[in-house]
């Protein structure tokens, strides 16, 4: 028997003023109020944060080191040293046999997870404090000169695979042409070129960047091909018939039609720039902030070193969240 | 089908009072506008060849309204867009002004079923794309498109994108966007389809008024008969699979039209004679697939039919 009754057909309208219905807890793709949107978005960044605070911060949760305080009459520790806890039981064991000094303790994380404060802590300081080296860089300089290379790298790869993509998707002979290499070259990874890079463009800039454009470009070209492909023909052929001919269909129709798209493309490839970056900057001369990495890590320094990996996602997210706005006010048209 | 006999008062389509013979005759008399003459096209699907439209062949004559109808699958959408030249004919030729059609162009605007006003330019634009395409300078484009704006009425919205108005107002910029070309015909692909009804009649109402005050002939695809009969001096209708010429029907209304046509003996007689066309008795063996009758689902036992 079908029933149909009253509830069965509420939902589709509470489902525009976002209205919460007795019984239904799961709505597909209900809409937010801005306020919730928010506090969500918050949310999104507070529980990773606060999971790890817990995990530094509330003693019986995890911490299986101790760090030493007083190492009594123990000759191999040391005050500030971390041991695990059953070397640490151990040693209390032998104290009470021996009737010697305890040592003394409290639990603590291992050091290559620092607690949220050491690392925020370590955040301010890293920009305070001179290098080390004479001619060693501060920690903004480091950041700039991977923005540089960032820039750089996107911006070769964008001047050749943007155009060569427009070009693959609105026309079906460069297609061919083009588009069998570069589906397989996108799948050599870019690092493999990291000595050729140096070889022939030294140990400097130039192979960073080389490795940036290695890493973004032939995924950029197939994906703004693509992009250009799904142009609304039916504007194309609008165009046609007012009299619209050759390449003026690219640039006053086809272009047009997909920029917002494009514009869209090119945010999710920058972000794929930034993760070719620490490979990059391995490369030849270590330099920017993978030099900084490198060497706090050497150090053992990992509050730093979560420092500035911080650095990158929150000028990373900062760019995007700043081209985000840019775009709406670009395209003031564009629906989405 | 009853009830149009009824109000046709036996009356036949073929019968023209003499102001709408009269006013056949003149247009007939004007210039051949466009002349297509036996169109063939056929596609491939796999290795069977399907023929989609069959040695059609008509004339326009200048200003006239020409409205060409058929069933779902006539191959009207195709035929239209080989008068555009966004599509190429198997066999057969289209001629304009008695010059073979070449590809898209300029003297044949195209109003389309979904618009297709660009997204990115402002009403203004979007009226001035064809001039500038046409390598009319800036000042002057924008002068046309203006006078245009203002002839239908939508100068307020000049500077608004399309997707701020209406349906009917963008189908009434997208009209206007083909005319401000200076077409010689107006090809227009079931334009009002995507309208309300409400809408759809004041568009029809409102073309009529352009087509009267404009040097233009229009050629319009349409599946929804009173539509056709309300809009046209001539329908063509065409059969399906493979799409045929049927017959070429002068209506025998006279003009202009107004709503209260919609009532009329002929309107009614011209209709049962296209209804006679499109949806011909059922033969027996090739009728279309049977629906399946449903069985009564519900307790209450009161009929509502």
């Amino acid at each position: 028997m079908l029933q149909v009754s009253d509830a069965a057909i509420r939902p589709a309208a509470d489902a525009e003023t976002g209205d919460a219905v007795p019984g239904q807890w799961f709505r597909v793709r209900a809409p937010l109020s801005r306020r919730t949107r928010f506090i969500l978005a918050v949310c999104s960044f507070l529980v990773p944060l606060a999971l790890w605070s817990a995990i530094s911060y509330v003693p019986f949760i995890w911490h299986p080191d101790v760090l030493i305080s007083d190492p009594g009459d123990v000759d191999y520790m040391l005050p500030g040293m971390r041991v695990d806890k059953a070397t640490f039981e151990q040693e209390i064991q032998n104290a009470k046999v021996n009737k010697t000094n305890p040592p003394v303790g409290v639990p603590c994380n291992p050091v290559y997870l620092p607690a949220p404060g050491d690392v925020a802590m370590a955040f301010y300081t890293s920009f305070t404090t001179p290098p080390a080296d004479q001619d060693g860089l501060w920690l903004h300089q480091s950041l700039w000169q991977s923005i540089q290379t960032i820039f750089w790298g996107f911006v070769i790869s964008s001047l050749i695979g943007v155009p060569l993509g427009i070009l693959c998707g609105a026309h079906s002979g460069a297609a061919r042409l083009v588009e069998p290499f570069v589906e397989f070259f996108r799948y050599l990874p870019a690092p493999a070129f990291g000595t050729l890079a140096v070889a022939v463009l030294g140990i400097y800039a130039g192979p960073k960047i080389a490795i940036i454009v290695i890493g973004t470009l032939f995924q950029q070209i197939l994906i703004i091909a693509n992009t250009t492909r799904k142009a609304d023909f039916s504007l194309v052929e609008a165009a046609l018939t007012l009299g619209t001919k050759n390449l003026r269909l690219l640039t006053k129709v086809i272009i047009p039609s997909t920029l917002p798209d494009l514009y869209r493309d090119q945010r999710i490839l920058l972000g794929w720039a930034w993760t070719y970056l620490i490979v990059a900057e391995l490369i030849g001369a270590t330099t920017g902030i993978s030099l900084f990495i490198t060497q706090q890590s050497r150090y053992q320094h990992y509050a730093n070193v979560y420092a500035a990996i911080a650095m990158i996602g929150i000028l990373g997210l900062g760019t995007d969240l700043v081209l985000a706005a840019l775009g709406r006010k670009l395209f003031p048209w564009d629906g989405r | 089908m009853q009830n149009l006999a009824e109000i046709s008062g036996g009356l036949s389509y073929l019968e023209q009072s003499e102001a709408v013979k009269a006013r056949l005759d003149r247009m007939k008399a004007r210039e051949v506008i466009l002349q297509v003459a036996g169109l063939m096209k056929t596609f491939q699907t796999g290795k069977s060849e399907v023929v989609a439209l069959d040695n059609i062949s008509f004339k326009t004559h200048r200003r006239e309204f020409l409205c060409i109808i058929g069933p779902s699958g006539c191959g009207k959408s195709t035929l239209v867009r080989i008068l555009a030249g966004l599509e190429t004919a198997s066999g057969g030729q289209v001629l304009l002004d008695g010059h073979p059609v070449k590809g898209p162009g300029r003297e044949r605007g195209m109003v389309f079923q979904g618009y297709t006003l660009f997204p990115w330019l402002t009403v203004r634009k979007n009226v001035m794309f064809g001039l500038r395409m046409n390598n009319v300078g800036r000042a002057e484009a924008e002068k046309q498109a203006n006078e245009w704006l203002a002839l239908i009425g939508l100068e307020r919205f000049a500077d608004a994108y399309p997707n701020q108005l209406s349906g009917g107002m963008k189908q009434r910029v997208a009209i206007i966007r083909a005319l401000v070309n200076r077409p010689r015909i107006l090809l227009m692909d079931e334009p009002f389809s995507a309208l309300d009804a409400q809408t759809r009649a004041r568009m029809q109402s409102y073309l009529l008024e352009i087509w009267k005050k404009v040097d233009i002939t229009v050629v319009f695809i349409t599946h929804d008969l009173d539509e056709a009969i309300f809009l046209a001096d001539r329908i063509l209708v065409l059969s399906a699979h493979p799409g045929r010429l049927q017959e070429l029907i002068e209506v025998p209304i006279e003009r202009p039209r107004r709503p209260e046509h919609f009532s009329a003996a002929e309107f009614a007689a011209t209709k049962a004679r296209l209804e006679a066309l499109i949806h011909p008795p059922a033969k027996p063996g090739e009728d279309e697939e049977a629906y399946p009758s449903v069985p009564l689902l519900t307790d209450v036992r009161d009929e509502v039919e």
